[in-house]
């Protein structure tokens, strides 16, 4: 036991967040955060919170007792101790980066010089968990197998290798972009040729040679220590696909299910031993082990010392809130101290026990990616997650799929060696391949042997498929009740049963309800029913006993907003928690539906009930029918409820009409016509022909959209026919109706987003957002300042002015988003999202108005007029806040890091500042972009923006900065008087400009693209400044704010700003 | 075909069939461990009862050579969720149905096995009948009415083994055992055989002078059935107390309960899974224990024996160890042997068995 003593009450405790939403670190930190900030707070401590993630519950200031916004970055956390003087920092809530940071905390001797003792993690614990080396040696030590493993820098020295690890061999180059360069080598040929390539592309010449575990299975543990040594299990997860494939990329299962007792047990100790040995203290570890399906043989992968994405996963898949406890474990208190939330009687000292499997499956965006490998691999590319709970593994995977809403690949019109080659090769197609084959008749040892996968599940699919297959031709009249039940039971959804029968969905539900065959809603209770439950954390399925439950007032459904994807992430999940709370403040019972594991969403007390199903009509009319609430509200969860909009009876807040007239481009051209609010030149074409005719009539450039796609899917620019030929026909597939939005492309025009609250009679303008890039990069991708710099008084009222009107003629009851395009003082109307918009969150913060919780009022019938007009008021006035997005370019290497009107980041950190410049440094630090206060600049630009660059060349000539060119641009600069250096373009001579930028003496480069298709010297450029970690801007209006950013780091210190100091 | 479960206060379940094709009454009783139905449908406690996994897939891993607990099923029936056909183990040499077959031992999957646990939680174990050949429910019910009920129910006799024999003659043992059969596990014998230590099994109608002869302690194992129909056994354990270190684990917990004056008594619903928690009140620390027993050792009348509690359940602060020192009786409610279950307390008391037993002076003239 360990000599440390419970932290004392009234304690200052600091927790770090993990900042921006990227790949691999998601909202999951949200939901850990958020929990441990209440757990602290319920018992006593006083909460400071560091995130720089504004669009999350956790930076909500009610939250925290002090609340920094800020960059997660040494200087900034030590700002953050020296104003707070914390007595502990909790740094395992918020992944790896709150992990980092607080460890070079302590590696810079400021908490030792404040006092600050680090809890929940202890730092020799953390390098022997995550050096590899060190690790491995106290696992060798304690009688743990690993995978045998080296590195080399030569050939020889990996043939050494070789001898060791046997094949077929890993090998992973060190350091490089997306794992470039890695394979696997089946004999010793591939393998000399695999290394000396890898060896070749590593920047250090380094790659790791490692035994393959190909095709073993591989399973988690959820393992929770106290500070009294007790060690506890909370979830066993296998995954569905065998190693070799992230973890955040395969398909998972809890509880695990194809181990005995004695093998499973056998995990336990060895996990039991692990954490033990590398002495995490305190907390959650998330423990991988790979089992050969041969004989058993256990090799353990990773320890991660830490509250991870898997354990978000395994708190949602238990109902056992691992974050919570963390915390609470770390402030000194034992696990038999603690009390089980759920049954209230027992303690949280003892391993949850599950009557229901949950099968977890990726989202993945590579639609958005275009030349980036879809196979999948080591490294983790998803950018979201859905959880089916089904009472067996296939109602729960197929639930999960259902939840993917378009997420799941139509693989049914490959050939047979197409399919074969999908089984084989893992890609996000390989789930939907697998049921492709099946009902191609393959037999699932066929796939298992091609797959790898367990054979046990695939079993378990090949049964729904040949029940499927009985159903197949015939009338939905001559299916019995009890095959329908039995259909049912399998998970087979309404829609898929409509498709096997050839009828219409509504036709499969209006018979099953006439056989009384509607789902029982059962409980995620921890303890498999042997104690009653407190919590209605529910979820569908098909049996004899329902335990919903009743309750006293009357309810209110909040639709979520399902798996995070490009477009539609975190922002949407904080809308719908705060809807949730409201609604529960309004004293209505909250019922919230959602099927994403990662979210505060989906945490059993955010809302008074939690349906974790997923967000389709047939899943949700049954919820509906269920509870018989008093409405639903739906303009929260992004675009997944809106489609839901006439399915779900009573809705509150805008009726379901106007949401399609702002959708419907003819409908509502013709409202804002009416209004007298002009609008770019538009017109919709349904065909590639009509297409052909409008860009014709309004000209080019253009920019063309497919109706009905959140995020910009398939969006482009097209500056000339060519630009329009390549999208026109994928930019119709992929739109539901297949209908193209074609705009006149308003060049150079500067775009805002208007959020604002309407209760039909009344508009309260809640923020502008002007964006730091130019029209034509979409909204997402933009950086965005509150308050606008660049926008006079008159086009504010005019824009104010155009919301108000546009937001009663449309009748809005709740909130509404506006986008408008200013271009030479006319301001156009760009699109109106008759909802919660990407923006809220970051404007509730900007203003302090909790713009989410007040539209649900309005939803609820209350007016503005009544509000109190202190909730209304803006606060900050005299700050900048500054979102910028960040991207996930390094995961998707062959990619072009050029902004356009298809969004591609995955998050957003906001900065507060004094002034623009201020605000803007702080943003992109928290973004990861490092701006240089010296050294060399690169620019490129194209003609077009030749003029409007001298003023920033020279402003950076002037700071002292050395400037470099291509030799277009820099006789450009010279003819201004500004001196540059002149480089050569790639394969023009050397050493070139990518040769600069990899011997560091560029830190910083400014390119315009010339046009849609990026030369191959840019691309090649661009591409290397990602490697270095270069910051690479690509437009005009934000190498304007660089500057001013830069300009401000070089006149001293970014000063932390407490939120809840804001007047 | 059709199966039906029928519950002695009138509800009933119905499923499909697996198994035996056969009626049985037994006691209804859930188990809540996620894994191991093999070791459960062996272990001989289960005696006389029909089990309900909550776990919802069953028989994913197929059955195989070692392990089970024992020679034989005990269990009188299975409930379960899902029957999984086709299993995939690496150890794995036949499917669960077919061994129920063998066994003739009625199955039922398809049921909601949930709604079957809320219930006997709520109204307690109670007597049930299984059926899978189809006979009307009349007549089940009769059989139901006819079947005695757990309560003073001796089944530990019954499980015994018919003679003693020694299970572990190592060379120079580490201490000497004497293990009292109401139905073993062979885990028990297996973990004290490691500690190397000489194992003797008696039957449990041995008297004291048998099992107590040539050993350093004598064991009393798990089993099935009320501790309080078992007076001779009870009375045989009390001659042997102070003599011999005495040590129980569950249905030897219980009977050693009663021996040193305690009292027994029948628990709502039982304690059936592999996560249940117990803090050994002597260290302070929790261990996750595999527990099956439906009948407790009364905490007043432990006390009021001069007995301590070693061990406490934190779901409902029953008594899960207790210690007479001055007779040098211990014993444990849970079990340490897992199988299935975690091993948290495996090593901690068999080490402390194998201490305790040590402690005792050669077994020269020991017994009364």
């Amino acid at each position: 036991m360990s000599a440390r003593q419970r932290l004392p009450a009234g304690a200052t405790v600091l927790v770090i967040g993990s900042g921006p939403i990227v790949i691999g670190q998601a909202c999951e930190f949200d939901y850990s955060g958020t929990q441990a900030c209440k757990a602290l707070r319920a018992l006593g401590y006083r909460v400071v919170l560091m995130n720089s993630n504004p669009a999350t519950i956790m930076t909500d200031e009610d939250l925290a007792d002090a609340t920094y916004v800020e960059p997660l970055t040494l200087d900034a956390a030590r700002q953050v101790i020296e104003r707070e003087q914390p007595d502990a920092v909790l740094p395992t809530v918020g992944g790896q980066v709150g992990l980092n940071l607080a460890l070079e905390l302590h590696a810079a001797g400021i908490l030792d010089q404040h006092g600050v003792r680090l809890i929940g993690a202890d730092p020799v614990a953390i390098r022997v968990a995550e050096d590899r080396q060190q690790f491995k040696d106290a696992m060798v030590e304690i009688g743990v197998g690993v995978a045998e493993s080296g590195t080399a820098t030569t050939l020889p020295e990996a043939e050494a290798l070789l001898e060791q690890v046997g094949l077929p061999a890993i090998i992973r180059p060190s350091f490089t972009l997306g794992g470039a360069g890695g394979g696997i080598a089946w004999n010793v040929d591939e393998f000399r040729a695999i290394v000396t390539e890898g060896l070749r592309l590593s920047p250090v010449d380094q790659v790791l040679v490692e035994r393959s575990l190909l095709g073993w299975k591989e399973f988690e543990l959820e393992v929770m220590r106290d500070l009294a040594d007790n060690v506890i299990i909370i979830c066993s997860i296998e995954n569905f696909d065998p190693m070799g494939i992230h973890t955040g990329d395969s398909i998972t299962v809890a509880p695990a299910l194809t181990l005995t007792d004695r093998e499973y047990q056998h995990l336990r100790d060895l996990a039991q031993r692990i954490i033990r040995r590398i002495g995490v203290e305190t907390g959650g570890s998330n423990i991988q082990f790979a089992v050969n399906p041969e004989n058993g043989e256990v090799v353990v992968i990773e320890l991660n010392p830490r509250v991870s994405r898997s354990s978000a996963l395994a708190s949602k898949a238990t109902g056992f809130p691992i974050a919570k406890i963390a915390a609470q474990l770390a402030v000194g208190l034992t696990l038999d101290e603690i009390a089980n939330d759920i049954t209230r009687v027992t303690p949280a000292c003892f391993e949850p026990a599950l009557d229901y499997v949950i099968v977890k499956i990726p989202r993945w965006n590579f639609e958005k990616f275009q030349g980036a490998d879809r196979r999948l691999g080591t490294a983790m590319r998803s950018v979201g997650e859905v959880m089916g709970i089904g009472r067996t593994f296939p109602e729960a995977c197929l639930k999960a799929i259902d939840s993917l809403e378009g997420g799941y690949p139509d693989v049914s019109a490959a050939t047979d060696q197409g399919i074969r080659e999908a089984l084989a090769t893992a890609t996000p197609d390989r789930l939907a391949s697998i049921f492709e084959a099946l009902r191609r008749g393959w037999r699932s040892s066929q796939i298992a042997e091609a797959t790898r996968i367990d054979k046990w599940f695939l079993d378990q699919l090949e049964e729904v498929v040949r029940f499927e297959q009985s159903l197949t031709g015939r009338f939905v009249e001559q299916v019995s009740a009890t095959e329908l039940r039995r259909a049912k039971r399998f998970g087979i959804s309404d829609a898929m049963l409509a498709k096997l029968l050839g009828c219409r969905e509504e036709a499969i539900a209006r018979r099953r309800e006439a056989e009384g065959i509607v789902p029982t809603y059962k409980r995620v209770d921890t303890c498999a029913a042997e104690f009653a439950s407190h919590t209605p954390y529910l979820y569908g399925t098909y049996e004899d006993e329902d335990e919903a439950g009743e309750s006293e007032s009357d309810r209110v459904v909040v639709l979520g907003n399902g798996p995070n994807r490009i477009g539609q992430g975190i922002e949407f999940d904080y809308c719908c928690c705060h809807a949730a709370y409201a609604v529960g403040e309004a004293g209505l019972t909250s019922v919230m539906v959602n099927c994403n594991p990662e979210t505060v969403s989906t945490d059993y007390d955010t809302s008074d009930k939690l349906y974790f199903e997923p967000c389709t009509v047939e899943h949700v009319r049954a919820i509906l029918a269920r509870e018989r609430p008093r409405g639903v509200i739906l303009q929260f969860g992004g675009q997944t409820p809106l489609k839901l909009a006439h399915d779900v009876g009573t809705v509150l807040g805008t009726s379901p009409d106007a949401i399609d007239l702002c959708e419907d481009r003819e409908r509502f051209s013709a409202l804002l016509k009416s209004l007298d609010v002009p609008q770019p030149q538009s017109a919709v074409a349904h065909s590639v022909a009509e297409a052909a005719q409008v860009a014709g009539r309004i000209g080019f450039p253009l920019l063309v959209r497919p109706s009905y796609v959140l995020g910009g899917r398939a969006m482009a620019i097209c500056y000339d026919q060519a630009d329009f030929d390549r999208v026109v026909v994928d930019a119709i597939a992929t739109s539901e109706a297949h209908s193209l939005l074609i705009d006149r492309y308003l060049e150079g025009a500067r775009e805002y987003d208007v959020d604002a609250l309407c209760d039909g009679e009344q508009v309260l303008i809640a923020g502008i957002v002007e964006h730091i890039e130019e029209a034509g990069v979409h909204s997402g991708d933009s950086a965005g300042v509150l308050p606008p710099v660049l926008l006079s008084d008159a086009e504010r009222r005019r824009i104010e002015d155009d919301t108000s009107r546009i937001a009663l003629a449309l009748g809005v009851v709740g909130l509404v988003n506006v986008q408008f395009a200013v271009q030479e003082g006319e301001v156009y109307v760009l699109e109106v999202n008759p909802r919660a918009s990407r923006t809220v969150p970051f404007v509730a913060k900007a203003t302090g108005v909790s713009l989410a919780k007040i539209a649900t009022r309005l939803c609820l019938g209350t007016k503005l007029a009544e509000l109190d007009p202190a909730c209304l008021k803006p606060k900050g006035n005299d700050l900048y806040f500054i979102k910028a997005p960040v991207f996930p370019w390094r995961k998707f290497a062959g990619t072009d890091v050029v902004l356009g009107p298809e969004m591609r980041s995955t998050g957003e950190v906001m900065g507060v500042g004094w002034s623009f410049g201020e605000a803007y440094a702080k943003a992109l630090l928290a973004a990861g972009v490092g701006l240089p206060t010296e050294g060399g600049v690169f620019l490129s630009i194209r003609d077009s923006d030749k003029a409007a660059s001298v003023g920033i060349a020279g402003a950076l000539a002037h700071m002292g900065f050395r400037l470099y060119a291509t030799r277009g641009t820099a006789k450009f600069l010279e003819d201004k008087r500004i001196a540059c250096e002149t480089v050569f373009k790639v394969r023009e001579g050397r050493p070139d400009a990518v040769d600069l930028i990899k011997n560091g003496q560029i830190q910083l480069i400014l390119n315009t693209p010339l046009g849609k298709k990026a030369q191959y010297d840019e691309l090649a450029m661009r591409l290397a400044g990602l490697e270095q970690g270069v910051p690479c801007i690509t437009n005009l209006a934000a190498m304007k704010a660089v500057v001013s950013a830069i300009r401000s780091q070089r006149a001293g210190e970014l000063r932390v700003i407490k939120l809840q100091e804001i007047a | 075909m059709g199966a039906i479960l029928l519950l002695e206060d009138g509800r009933s379940f119905t499923g499909d069939a697996f198994g035996a094709v056969t009626t049985r009454v037994g006691e209804a009783v859930f188990n809540t461990a996620m894994t191991g139905y093999q070791e459960v449908l062996t272990d001989p406690s289960y005696a006389e009862q029909v089990v309900t996994m909550t776990a919802p897939h069953i028989g994913n891993t197929g059955i195989n050579l070692e392990d089970p607990e024992s020679e034989k099923v005990w269990a009188a029936g299975f409930v379960v969720r899902a029957l999984t056909r086709g299993p995939s183990s690496w150890r794995s040499s036949g499917g669960l149905h077919q061994y129920l077959v063998q066994a003739g031992v009625p199955g039922m999957q398809g049921v909601d096995t949930r709604a079957l646990v809320r219930h006997l939680r709520d109204k307690g174990a109670m007597k049930c009948v299984i059926s899978t050949d189809g006979t009307p429910v009349e007549a089940l019910r009769e059989q139901l009415a006819a079947w005695p009920g757990m309560a003073g129910r001796a089944l530990a006799a019954e499980v015994t083994c018919a003679a003693p024999y020694v299970y572990a003659d190592p060379p120079s043992p580490t201490a000497r055992f004497a293990v009292l059969d109401g139905g073993a596990k062979r885990n028990i014998l297996r973990m004290l055989e490691q500690t190397g230590a000489y194992v003797r099994v008696h039957p449990l109608s041995d008297p004291a002078e048998a099992f107590c002869s040539g050993v350093d302690a004598v064991l009393v194992s798990n089993g099935p059935g009320d501790p309080a129909a078992l007076p001779g056994v009870v009375e045989e354990l009390r001659k042997a107390v102070g003599h011999k270190p005495l040590l129980g684990i569950c249905l030897g917990c219980q009977l050693l309960a009663l021996a040193v004056g305690a009292k027994t008594y029948k628990l709502k619903f039982g304690h059936r899974g592999a996560n249940q928690p117990v803090r050994d009140e002597r260290t302070g620390r929790v261990e996750i224990t595999s527990q099956n027993h439906g009948f407790a050792v009364d905490k007043e009348s432990l006390l009021a024996a001069g007995a301590t509690v070693t061990h406490v359940h934190l779901n409902d602060g029953s008594v899960s160890g207790f210690a007479h020192e001055p007779s040098r009786v211990f014993a444990v409610q849970y079990h340490p042997e897992a199988c299935p279950g975690p091993h948290d307390s495996a090593r901690v008391l068999l080490d402390e068995f194998v201490r305790r037993a040590r402690n005792t002076p050669s077994p020269a003239g020991a017994s009364s």
